[in-house]
């Protein structure tokens, strides 16, 4: 018997990613669709971003895909000009919190913005990036 | 219903690098808190052992540190909580003798950090965040609190000055503390000259003095059943409350970040009303200050001050020693340094020790209640543990 072949899609995510295998990966296709993705659940209608596998409103496993799409608010936004060994090479970077509304997302901020044009409240757009190693990522983007 | 008293504590010196193995490490607070506590090691019916297992070489470090301590054959665990595994540990020890399994229990937590570089330790410490979502956009420690301090400061008109009060405070103890790794006095001056390395960057708007030290340290806490504490000891100090709560890891399920540390929030309401008392009623505090903003969120989140007025209190120095509500007038993580597991330990030290009146140069006048809050990574963790004479 061959050793079955592991699904390891979601090793593209992020500068680097610390995790392979993941009932989401579908995530990472979407992302080299050019949508950035979260999971609704079928059964009582809870929507997850980050995506999730499984509802803990109701237990139910069947979820489907929805976009992110349109605008948030910018919560709040930090630049690193000190990091984690592996990502010295991105220095300096900033990462930010999205408000959607019904949910909330954890990113960056597109490395041409200048810090100082970012404020909090401001609203901007997720977008997919593609790195330069060829790992898959998104970007927060002024309006 | 009988309460549970702390009959012993102790704890190592907080160094930049012990020259020692952790077991050797872990000795050091357990010695100082049984001496303390005048009892033998066959007195003790458990131990319970709390460190972020991140930095350990060693798998499973309860087996090793109980033998080590001459608590073999008694029971012993292992309970980690990131930054508040040692009061999570004493929560635990707590219900263990509640419940009437044991009649003495020793808590020891223990850190042995600077096996590994800063930036391994940054890697490390990030992974306590979301290794699946949130990690591969390099996060860490003090980018996670730049974020709420980022939101909190813009919401309540707090300034970079404010969180450097905090750090001054800090420093004005931390030189009083024999056991604290940074002992050097630090002025509002060190924050407004470029040479000085306190305005360093490392994510913005935190700087390098709104950072506390890692450190190698342990520390140990002696729980006792209310009939041995009064036989064992002169002057048991009760366990009025221990609170705790959990919070989403990732930000993306955080409810506000300008009200501060929910979890904290949580477990101190749950130790208020376990104890029977309010924030009013606290005579001195230790609090998590792993980062200044930490702090100053931590005098709302507590009730010391209303939302968003935390930043009066620093200002106006109600939290230091002879203030309104003295916070941290043992250098706190700032500046007595932060080696994770051991330092919820060396905090309920400072107030055992503040409540009996043995604090020396740091003693807060006559207190008769005190309070812990211990945070385990960005607030993912919460515990507040209240004590009383």
């Amino acid at each position: 018997m061959g050793i079955q072949e592991q699904d390891t899609r979601f090793a593209k995510f992020g500068t680097v990613s610390f995790t392979a295998l993941t009932k989401v990966n579908d995530f990472i296709d979407h992302l080299e669709g050019g949508k950035i993705t979260g999971t609704k659940c079928k059964c009582c209608g809870r929507t997850y971003f980050p995506p999730r596998a499984d509802c803990c409103s109701c237990f139910n496993s069947d979820m489907e895909w929805f976009e992110v799409t349109g605008s948030g608010k910018l919560l709040s936004f930090s630049r690193l000009r000190y990091a984690p060994i592996g990502f010295e090479g991105d220095l300096p970077y900033t990462i930010a919190l999205l408000d959607y509304g019904g949910y909330k997302v954890f990113g960056r901020t597109n490395s041409s913005i200048p810090y100082e044009k970012l404020s909090v409240g401001m609203e901007m757009k997720t977008e997919v990036s593609k790195l330069a190693n060829g790992q898959l990522t998104y970007v927060f983007q002024e309006v | 219903m009988s309460r549970v008293g702390i009959i012993g504590v102790g704890q190592s010196k907080f160094v930049r690098a012990y020259p020692g193995s952790v077991r050797e490490l872990a000795f050091e607070g357990f010695k100082e808190a049984m001496q303390d506590a005048k009892i033998s090691v066959k007195e003790v019916n458990a131990s319970i052992i709390a460190s972020a297992p991140e930095y350990d070489k060693q798998r499973s470090p309860a087996g090793v540190i109980a033998e080590y301590l001459g608590l073999v054959p008694q029971p012993t665990c292992y309970i980690e909580t990131l930054c508040s595994s040692s009061s999570m540990a004493l929560r635990m020890a707590y219900a263990e003798i509640k419940a009437g399994l044991h009649d003495v229990v020793a808590v020891i937590g223990f850190q042995k950090m600077s096996e590994l570089s800063s930036m391994e330790t940054q890697e490390r410490m990030g992974r306590g965040g979301d290794i699946q979502w949130e990690a591969p956009f390099g996060t860490m420690m003090p980018a996670y609190y730049a974020l709420y301090a980022q939101a909190y400061m813009a919401q309540h008109g707090v300034t970079p000055d404010d969180l450097a009060m905090i750090r001054v405070k800090a420093a004005t103890y931390g030189q009083l503390n024999e056991k604290a790794v940074y002992r050097k006095a630090v002025t509002m001056e060190d924050f407004r000259d470029p040479e000085s390395r306190m305005i360093g960057p490392i994510s913005a708007p935190l700087r390098v003095g709104d950072c506390c030290a890692n450190a190698d340290g342990s520390s140990c806490v002696i729980l006792a059943s209310e009939e041995k504490a009064k036989a064992m000891c002169e002057k048991p100090v009760w366990i009025m409350g221990v609170g705790a709560a959990s919070d989403t890891v990732n930000m993306s399920g955080r409810f506000d970040l300008t009200v501060g540390l929910k979890a904290g929030i949580e477990a101190g309401k749950e130790a208020y009303k376990m104890a029977g008392v309010t924030p009013e009623d606290i005579d001195v505090a230790e609090v998590h200050d792993c980062f200044t903003i930490a702090e100053l969120m931590a005098y709302e989140n507590l009730g010391f001050a209303k939302p968003g007025e935390g930043k009066d209190l620093i200002r106006s120095c109600e939290t230091y020693k002879e203030g309104r509500i003295p916070v941290n007038v043992d250098g706190g993580l700032l500046s007595k340094g932060h080696p994770i597991g051991a330092t919820g330990g060396s905090q309920i030290r400072t107030i055992v020790l503040q409540l009996r009146g043995e604090a020396g140069d740091i003693q807060v006048k006559d207190p008769s209640i005190g309070l812990v809050h211990n945070i385990g990574g960005v607030g993912l963790y919460g515990n507040v543990t209240i004590l009383g004479r």
